[in-house]
């Protein structure tokens, strides 16, 4: 057996086996102990990639005054919250009493998926007050932004709301999907709470 | 040869860039990031005397609020004076065109200062202001000589005279009850003032040192089984 | 105890690399350079160094992947983006630190590699190319460390970079024009910073992966050299197996694996606890934007040019026709590339300073002590005295090449030996 200079350090049987286990654990511990080592240099890596300081304050919550806001109308200029538009739309009364009534045209009435809306959200409405309805304007289909319908009325629902012309996808005045569109959810509502009668804190 | 080596590397003394040199005998500074009231201090003492001029642009109240143990609703009432959210950075609202008109140059921002000048020099420059009629806003600088900054920290110092003996005049002193506070009492106010500027100058120093720390405890303990490692398979290499 | 499960999973293994092996030579070239390489058995401190300059370059490529992720190369952004880095960004700080602290290391490392081919004639035939290769890497390292030094923006960046640009413009007839030409612009400007950026991040780091895979393909195919200077393949076993060699895989790759770790002991305790490194690894003017109005009090560059540049400041008189300032370009330029000359200086009958006489050991210390002298007179402000030192210095340097020729071959040397030793 010749390796070059390498003579197994150990020629009877006895001693290999000694040395072959002593090795084996040596590059097993060393390799765990490496292991860690790599899991933490590997950290700052996977760190830096979340959210920077600059980032969370422009995430930061926004203020929103709706005290200008007519019945039938959308806050306009929409503002901007994580970079997402934030829909704020005051609803007259025809509009939420139609929001009470027949929801047969809608694929998710009640507001059953958890992820699209705040537990004060689970309502007809959509929102916490019934004529101030705020939601994220992001097509839950493929991120398009919808348009405010308010002058015409969706065949399905026989009402206004909103339109995304990307693929069609239609949703009431409460944010909720109409049924047979290629959006699956309905719109999010942002967390939201209101610090005076008309100025809605969004985040 | 190796030897020759070390020696001649160790004897090299560190490099020493300073901003601008004078012959004022300058006081030692020895910054504590781990002292937060000094450092809280320092920030309020910032936010009263400087920032007006001053930005710190790089740094957000909220990470300095956060470092230095202050609650966010406590900064925003007593800190920031200028209507900006605690995310914010620490800019200055005055004018810049304006500001070259009054003192002759834009106040410089201040984020680096500690690690441009040095907090030694920033300890020593606030201390040596002195009354100087021939200049434009009757003051002069020992450390940085015909300085274009007011003594903002008049009131606190009190009016500081040179003291000369002859030509030689290497010696500053207060007229004593023009200050309200004492010798002492401002020698610990700009400690804490240049305390808080070489922490901003570097907000992340003692996570880095504390990080060090654990990195290098690993490498001692990881080390020990390389080398045991290289041991064993060295054994097969006659020399 | 379970040695059959074990068999069982090594030849599930191994029928797994059977597949890939008739379609990828992986053993093969895993045998070729790692397993089947055989290095001399008497590496001592100086062969970590090539290792360690990969695992430098490793680390330059890592961080500064990340760093371009939130660097901003424009003029009003540059600076702001790097600070953005240091404060906002989490582990913003350790990325910036381990690649400026890397920059510096890599060349630490590299010139003790250099120092190491110096010491044991490992230029000397059949190793020129290798050699030649070898000083293109540190070419286009110092090229790539010097576009990456003007990225933050610092007024160091800016006018040191300045400098080094005007170098350019005292070749005569096209030196303005070439000037202009490099910066894109009148003076150092957003537009210069954009190639310099492009340069650093994209053609330069993929040069040097390619240049240094060709300096390994090389080095393997004619075999490292050793302390003792003298071909282990000459003395082969009945299995053509060098009598002196061991198989780099596992022996040295332990070996380096624990040098690794020791190196990054001291590389850490730099970048955790002094990553200003005194103001040798980053320098204070360069905590202040770059000022085209306003010249930093005392210029020099990271110390790693500063041999050169303490050349280039030394020629303070006109020369052969060559204005001053023209010859210093010269000079300097000459100090660069002068050692790829050496396979063909070097005339000695032994390869390692182990066996060369003693005038090849003096002019070898003279030359390291002198280049370490020119490395600190660069750093410093221009004096008289220092100008006078860097002048005997630079004459130093060129001698211990210019004379090579001669001493080498009319001193004594001692006989090489059959088998490496120690």
């Amino acid at each position: 057996m010749s390796d070059g200079a390498v003579e197994n350090a150990s020629n009877e049987a006895g001693e290999e086996s000694g040395t072959n286990s002593r090795r084996y654990f040596l590059i097993q511990a060393t390799s765990a102990v490496a292991a860690v080592g790599a899991v933490g240099a590997a950290w700052p890596f996977i760190k830096y990639w979340t959210p920077s300081a600059k980032a969370k304050a422009a995430g930061a919550p926004v203020k929103i005054d709706v005290s200008k806001l007519a019945p039938g109308e959308m806050l306009s200029p929409i503002v901007a919250w994580r970079g997402k538009p934030i829909f704020v739309v005051y609803r007259d009364q025809s509009a939420i009493d139609s929001l009470e009534g027949d929801t047969s045209g809608l694929a998710d009435p009640d507001s059953k998926n958890p992820e699209q809306q705040p537990e004060f959200a689970v309502n007809p409405w959509r929102s916490e007050r019934p004529e101030l309805g705020v939601y994220v304007g992001i097509c839950t289909h493929l991120g398009c932004s919808p348009k405010y319908v308010e002058t015409e009325n969706f065949e399905e629902t026989g009402q206004g709301g909103f339109f995304c012309p990307c693929h069609g996808s239609k949703f009431d005045l409460a944010g909720r999907v109409v049924a047979g569109v290629p959006a699956p959810y309905n719109l999010e509502v942002p967390p939201y709470r209101f610090e005076s009668d008309t100025v809605i804190v969004i985040g | 040869m190796k030897r020759i080596l070390i020696t001649v590397l160790l004897a090299i003394p560190v490099a020493s860039w300073s901003a601008s040199s004078s012959d004022w005998p300058m006081q030692d500074f020895d910054g504590d990031l781990q002292n937060l009231p000094s450092l809280q201090n320092g920030f309020k003492l910032y936010a009263n005397y400087c920032m007006g001029c001053h930005g710190l642009q790089f740094q957000r109240y909220e990470r300095t609020a956060d470092d230095l143990g202050i609650p966010h609703e406590l900064a925003m009432k007593n800190l920031v004076f200028t209507g900006q959210k605690i995310g914010d950075l620490m800019t200055t609202s005055m004018p810049r065109e304006e500001s070259k008109a009054w003192f002759g140059g834009a106040p410089p921002d201040l984020t680096m200062v500690a690690r441009v000048r040095g907090t030694e020099w920033i300890y020593n420059y606030l201390k040596t202001f002195y009354v100087d009629d021939n200049r434009p806003l009757g003051v002069n600088n020992k450390v940085f000589a015909n300085v274009g900054m007011p003594n903002v920290l008049l009131d606190l110092q009190g009016v500081q005279r040179q003291v000369c003996n002859g030509d030689d005049c290497s010696e500053l002193a207060v007229d004593p009850g023009t200050g309200l506070l004492s010798a002492e009492e401002f020698d610990s106010a700009i400690y804490d003032l240049t305390n808080f500027l070489y922490y901003v100058g570097e907000p992340a120093r003692l996570e880095r040192q504390r990080t060090g720390v654990f990195v290098l405890l690993f490498l001692i303990i990881l080390g020990s089984f390389t080398y045991l490692l290289n041991r064993e398979y060295w054994k097969d290499v006659e020399h | 105890m379970d040695k059959t499960e074990a068999q069982g999973s090594s030849s599930g293994l191994a029928g797994a690399m059977e597949w890939v092996d008739k379609r990828f030579p992986a053993t093969e070239t895993f045998e070729y350079h790692m397993s089947k390489y055989y290095a001399p058995k008497n590496f001592n401190f100086w062969y970590y160094f090539g290792f360690l300059a990969m695992f430098v370059l490793v680390n330059q490529l890592l961080t500064g992947v990340w760093l371009t992720m939130n660097y901003v190369p424009s003029g009003d952004g540059a600076f702001a983006s790097v600070e953005y880095i240091m404060r906002d960004v989490e582990y913003g700080w350790l990325m910036r630190y381990l690649h400026s602290t890397g920059a510096s290391f890599f060349f630490v490392v590299v010139y003790l590699h250099m120092y190491r081919a110096l010491r044991y004639g490992s230029y000397r035939g059949p190793r020129e190319l290798l050699w030649l290769i070898g000083m293109v890497i540190f070419i286009a390292l110092m090229a790539e460390g010097f576009f990456g030094y003007l990225l933050p923006w610092g007024n160091m960046s800016y006018w040191g970079a300045q400098v080094i640009v005007s170098l350019f413009g005292s070749i005569p007839y096209i030196g303005p024009d070439l000037m202009e030409w490099i910066r894109g612009d009148f003076l150092m400007s957003e537009t210069t910073l954009n190639r310099f950026f492009a340069l650093h991040v994209v053609a330069l780091p993929l040069v040097l992966c390619i240049l240094i895979f060709v300096h390994l393909v090389a080095l393997h195919h004619v075999g490292s050299n050793n302390p003792d200077g003298i071909e282990i393949k000459k003395n082969k076993d009945e299995n053509g197996v060098p009598r002196d060699g061991i198989p780099f895989h596992p022996y040295y790759t332990v070996h380096d694996i624990h040098a690794m770790v020791v190196f990054l002991f001291i590389f850490c305790a730099v970048v955790f606890f002094a990553p200003e490194m005194g103001g040798y690894f980053l320098e204070k003017p360069n905590f202040e934007m770059a000022d085209p109005l306003k010249t930093p009090d005392h210029i020099a560059p990271v110390w790693y040019y500063t041999p050169f540049y303490a050349m280039l400041r030394a020629a303070t008189f006109p020369l052969f026709g060559l204005s001053a300032k023209f010859l210093g370009f010269v000079v300097m330029i000459s100090a660069i590339v002068i050692p790829m000359a050496l396979p063909w200086l070097d005339r000695s009958p032994v390869k390692s300073m182990r066996y060369k006489g003693s005038i090849s050991r003096i002019m070898l210390s003279v030359f390291v002590i002198s280049f370490i002298i020119l490395g600190y007179l660069g750093t410093q402000a221009p004096s008289k005295a220092g100008t006078i030192a860097a002048q005997v210095c630079t004459a130093l340097y060129f001698a211990y090449f210019v004379l090579m020729p001669w001493y080498t071959r009319v001193e004594k040397t001692q006989p090489e030996p059959e088998r490496v030793t120690g």
